[in-house]
Formats: structure tokens, C-alpha cells, sequence
């Protein structure tokens, strides 16, 4: 394989913990910390494994964000991959104009694999994958839990509701990473002054020329119904009675 | 009137329960008229029992071998060809759902909405985003489908007694070749299904091996309960990935969900907000599961759960 493309999103670190606005406008994102959203940094430890093991030439990252995207790509380049490219945008976009820009990044670099998280923890959509496979007209393989490459196709193992499936798909494909793919690397120090030499491209999100889409409105956040804490037993004999008193046993 | 195209999911054999849920979730569109698609490779007995569902008009059932595997690639272009004049098109919020519905929608050239937890208008629902640390109201704009994958632990499955047309479709679109199912590797066993159960019992990281999750099999037996576990369970080998319960896992909402040596993280939490009563038993009196159980038992799991077991008895 010639190149694996991954997508790296940046996203509200997962040991926040996430509050609601006061005035229902959105989550406090100010003076959080910000990572790669979990499941990206899971496929591009994939995608290094591949590369490292002599199945691809090179690995290219790519996010959509604002600038402040640069860090999590820094990061991601301090890993391992050889380049990034950051779609920039203030905005971040709706799933389906996120999945046709990086539709765009795919036809101008060709890649034969695409490995993405199977969902961003933030708005939790898993849906850019499926989308951008969708576009691509090729095939996807979700919630990939194991990856295997033979010739011009891949065996995918899947995480699904029953327990694995398996599925083979030609090449190129869209692959998302579920969590036990693999564990990821820690970054070393050296790899992080070396990252910083790695070129990292810019491209305006409105250079794509990507067609408008109907999004979906975001009318007003708000926390989830709060469950009350309930009361505490001291032992067996208390569980089984309180079990008792809401009729559960 | 609101014509809602629901995509059944089953698993070759019968129908899924979660299509009884998704079609409670569809009901509730003001002027739903409801047709639910079954793709399979034989059809009829799933298709008859979608046929009893309450609220259901027609069931439109295709029958292929290329339905084999229940495969996004395969599946998503007939569901294309028969979206035609529905304003709605709904499929649950599994993996089956999950990996099929953002397909539709981008061959459709629209957007999605993920995890559906309320219909609050014609266009207006609400959804957990963030773990569930956030809910957020959206709105479709006019002129396009709704597409959307159904959180089915926010709805209660509709009763069974309709008897509901079914209509053989042929809808001749392409069947890509470029993806193949070639097995399934499904943990078969006798205990009530985790989505459905009506109790749970689910064991953490604490229990420390696979040998130890007997620990919760004899409870759970003893409770007729199914069973579930953290990621952390299931990272460490303990027991098999569909047993993961949470934002990444499955989401329940079962009568009593017992977790025990769970330390509960908002990645955990989310997937058992629902539940009717939440009992923890956890030796560490701080554990975040506590804020949100409504019985609670300080205390080590590997005295407590073999007493209650036998206290069950
Ligand atoms: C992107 C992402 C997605 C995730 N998705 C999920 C998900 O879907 N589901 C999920 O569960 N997690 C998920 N997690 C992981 C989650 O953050 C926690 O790490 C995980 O839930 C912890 O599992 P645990 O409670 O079993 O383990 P721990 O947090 O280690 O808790 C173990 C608990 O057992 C107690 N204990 C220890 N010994 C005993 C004893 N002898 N008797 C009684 N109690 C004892 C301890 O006090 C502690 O509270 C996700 C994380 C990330 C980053």
C-alpha cells in the first residue's frame, strides 16, 4: 500500500468533565483541556503498526478545525505519521460537509486506505466514516476491532451489538477504529522536537469548494435529567430488603 | 400526514427487539404512517412478525442472498431507492443502525441525526451528546428527510396484536461486490438477551479475571438477570466485547441493573441512565457509581455478591 490517510479530530479531552452553559448556547469548551478524540489516535496507531510493519509507504493525518487543530496534529506527527494537512475552519462543519471535505483531501491524495475513529467523543455522531464511504463509493468496514491486509483487500473484524463479524473489503476502503483495535503509543520527548520539522499543510475549508448542506440546527443544550442519590445499606440482610420494598424480588 | 420508512433489524432468523422500540419512537411524529423495510435473505417470518406490531401500516420486505450479513454497502443503496416520498427514515441506534443509517443519508446528500432520544416537534428532537453530559435540542430543516438512528433505551416497544399488510418489493439496485461478508462469531448463550433483560447484573474491572466473572453468572442466574460489564472488563479479557455496556457498548434500560467493582465513568453511566433501579456494591464509599445508584452497599464484591447469591436463594 502506497498511503494510509488518517483523520485526527480535536475534541474536549475524555477526563473532562463536560458542563452545559449557563444560557443553553452550547457546552464551556474556554480553558479545557483538548486532545485527539480517542478513537483517531486509535487509527493512527493502526496505521503506524501497518506502515512499521512494511504494508504501507506512508501515513498522512488530517483534521478540520480551527488553527488550535495544529496541536493535536503536532501530536499526531510526533507519533509517527510522515505529513498533515488541517482543513481550516472556524465553524466546525456538519458531518456530511466534514465527510465531502475530506472527500476532497482523498481524491487529491489517493489514498488506498482510510482509517477514522468509529465516533468523535464529543457530539458522539459516528457518522464520517460511513459518509465519506458512502461518497467515495467504496466500501466501509466499522467498529474495526482487528485489520488484516491480502493484496488488494482487507479482512475486518468488527465490534457489533451480537459480538464480531467479519467481513472482507477490496481496496481502497474506509475503516473506523473501535477501542480495542490496539493501544495507542505514548509519544516520546525527541519525537516531539522531530515532529516539529514535519510539514503540515494549510488548506482554507472554502478552498474545497465543498456544495452547501442542509444542517441540522442546534436549538439548545441543556444537562441530562439528573438521577438522585439514593440511599445506602449497610449489608446483605439491608440490600435484600430495600430490593424487597421497591418490589424487585 | 407523515410517512416514516423504519428499517427492521434482525439477525437472519427473527426480528430485533429494538424495531419494537424505534417504531414507539416513530409513533409519536404527529401523523406517522409507518412502513417498516426488512432485508433479508428469506424474509417472510420476519416480516410477519413486524406484521403484529402496533402502529405499523405495511411491511415491505425484500429477500436476496446479497442481504447476507446485513452489509451498510449492500443495504444502503435499496433503501435509497425506496426513500422516495417518506419524510422519515428511522433505523435503530445499534451497530446495525449505526452503520447503515449515515450511509443512507449521505447518498441522500443529507444529514443525520444520531441517538434520538425524544421527538419533541415534527422536525424538533433531542439527543445526548458529550457521554451523555449534554442533551441538545435540533431541528431538520424543511425540504429534506429526516434521517435518524433511534436511541432505543429512551422508548418502550409497542405491543404486539396489528396485522399489517406485507408487500414483497423488487427493487433492482446495484448490489456492490467490493465488501463480502464471511462470518459471524456470536457468543450464543442461554441467559436473557442484555438489550432486553429485564434485569442486569454487570461486573467491572475489580473482579480481577475471567474465572472470578463466575461471581456474577451465579448471581445473575440466581436473578434470571443478563449480564454486562465495563470497557475495562472487557479490555482486560474478563469476558467478550458485547457484554460492553456504555458510550461505546450497549445502552439498557432494564427493571434493576446491579454493578458490581464498576467505579462508574461517565463513559459507563451513559449507557445505564435509563435503568428503573441502579444498585452499586463497590469497596470504595467515593466511587462516582454511588451518585447515581439508588441502593448502594459499601464493601468487597468477594464476600458480598457470593452472601447475596445465597440469600436469593
Ligand atoms: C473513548 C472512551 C470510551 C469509553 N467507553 C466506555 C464504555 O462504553 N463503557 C465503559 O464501561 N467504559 C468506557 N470507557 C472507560 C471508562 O472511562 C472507565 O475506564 C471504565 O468504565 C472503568 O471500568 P471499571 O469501573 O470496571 O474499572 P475501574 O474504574 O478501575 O473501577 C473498579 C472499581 O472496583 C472497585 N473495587 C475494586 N476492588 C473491589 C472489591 N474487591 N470489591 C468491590 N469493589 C471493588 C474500585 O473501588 C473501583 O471503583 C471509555 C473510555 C474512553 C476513553
Amino acid at each position: 500500500m502506497e498511503k494510509i490517510l488518517v483523520g485526527l479530530k480535536r475534541v474536549v479531552d475524555y477526563n473532562v468533565r463536560v458542563r452545559v452553559k449557563g444560557d443553553g448556547s452550547g457546552v464551556e469548551t474556554e480553558g479545557v483541556k483538548m486532545s485527539i478524540n480517542p478513537f483517531d489516535e486509535i487509527a493512527l496507531e493502526e496505521a503506524l503498526r501497518i506502515k512499521e510493519r512494511g504494508e504501507a509507504n506512508e501515513v498522512v493525518i488530517v483534521s478540520i478545525g480551527s488553527g488550535d487543530a495544529q496541536q493535536q496534529l503536532r501530536t499526531g506527527l510526533a507519533m509517527g505519521a510522515d505529513r498533515a494537512i488541517l482543513v481550516e475552519t472556524a465553524e466546525a462543519p456538519d458531518p456530511l460537509s466534514g465527510a465531502r471535505a475530506l472527500l476532497e483531501i482523498v481524491k487529491r491524495e489517493n489514498p488506498e486506505l482510510v482509517i477514522l475513529g468509529k465516533q468523535a467523543i464529543d457530539d458522539d455522531n459516528s457518522q464520517t466514516g460511513q459518509m465519506l464511504a458512502a461518497l467515495w463509493d467504496r466500501p466501509q468496514a466499522t467498529f474495526a476491532s482487528k485489520l488484516e491486509f491480502d493484496g488488494n483487500s482487507a479482512r475486518v473484524t468488527r465490534e457489533v451489538d451480537a459480538g464480531l463479524d467479519i467481513i472482507e473489503v477490496d481496496l481502497p476502503a474506509v475503516v473506523t477504529a473501535d477501542l480495542r483495535l490496539n493501544e495507542p503509543r505514548y509519544v516520546k520527548l525527541p519525537d516531539i522536537m522531530k515532529a516539529k520539522k514535519k510539514p503540515l499543510d494549510q488548506v482554507p475549508l472554502a478552498e474545497l469548494s465543498v456544495p452547501d448542506s442542509p444542517a441540522i440546527a442546534e436549538k439548545n443544550f441543556e444537562p441530562p435529567a439528573a438521577r438522585e442519590r439514593g440511599i445506602m445499606v449497610d449489608d446483605v440482610a439491608g440490600l435484600v430488603s430495600a430490593l424487597k420494598d421497591k418490589g424487585l424480588l | 400526514m407523515a410517512k416514516v420508512l423504519l428499517i427492521a433489524e434482525h439477525d437472519g432468523t427473527s426480528l430485533n427487539p429494538n424495531t419494537a422500540k424505534c417504531i414507539a419512537c416513530a409513533a409519536q411524529i404527529p401523523g406517522a404512517e409507518i412502513d417498516v423495510a426488512v432485508f433479508a435473505e428469506t424474509a417472510g417470518d420476519i416480516a410477519a412478525e413486524a406484521a403484529t406490531l402496533d402502529s405499523v401500516a405495511r411491511v415491505l420486505s425484500s429477500e436476496g442472498e446479497a442481504y447476507r450479513g446485513a452489509l451498510a454497502a449492500v443495504l444502503a443503496p435499496q433503501i435509497v431507492k425506496l426513500a422516495d416520498g417518506y419524510e422519515y427514515i428511522f433505523g435503530p441506534s445499534t451497530t446495525f443502525g449505526k452503520d447503515l443509517m449515515p450511509r443512507v443519508a449521505a447518498l441522500l446528500g443529507v444529514n443525520q441525526i444520531s441517538d434520538l432520544m425524544s421527538v419533541e416537534g415534527e422536525r424538533t428532537f433531542k439527543r445526548p451528546i458529550y457521554a451523555g453530559s449534554a442533551v441538545v435540542t435540533v431541528e431538520v430543516p424543511g425540504g429534506v428527510p429526516v434521517i435518524a438512528t433511534v436511541r432505543t433505551a429512551s422508548f418502550r416497544a409497542v405491543a404486539g396484536g396489528n396485522s399489517a399488510p406485507v408487500e414483497a418489493l423488487d427493487l433492482a439496485a446495484e448490489m456492490p461486490d467490493h465488501t463480502r461478508f464471511i462470518a459471524s462469531e456470536t457468543g450464543k448463550s442461554d441467559r436473557p438477551d442484555l438489550q432486553s433483560a429485564s434485569r442486569v447484573v454487570a461486573g467491572g474491572r475489580a473482579l480481577g479475571s475471567e474465572e472470578n466473572f463466575d461471581l456474577i453468572y451465579k448471581l445473575a442466574d440466581r436473578l434470571e438477570a443478563g449480564i454486562g460489564a465495563s470497557r475495562a472488563a472487557v479490555d482486560a479479557g474478563y469476558v467478550p466485547n458485547e457484554m460492553q455496556i456504555g458510550q461505546t457498548g450497549r445502552i439498557i434500560a432494564p427493571d434493576l441493573y446491579i454493578a458490581i467493582g464498576i467505579s462508574g465513568a461517565i463513559q459507563h453511566l451513559t449507557g445505564i441512565k435509563d435503568a428503573g433501579t441502579i444498585v452499586a456494591i463497590n469497596k470504595d464509599e467515593e466511587a462516582p457509581i454511588f451518585e447515581v445508584a439508588d441502593i448502594g452497599l459499601v464493601g468487597d464484591l468477594f464476600s458480598v455478591v457470593p452472601e447475596l447469591t445465597e440469600a436469593l436463594n
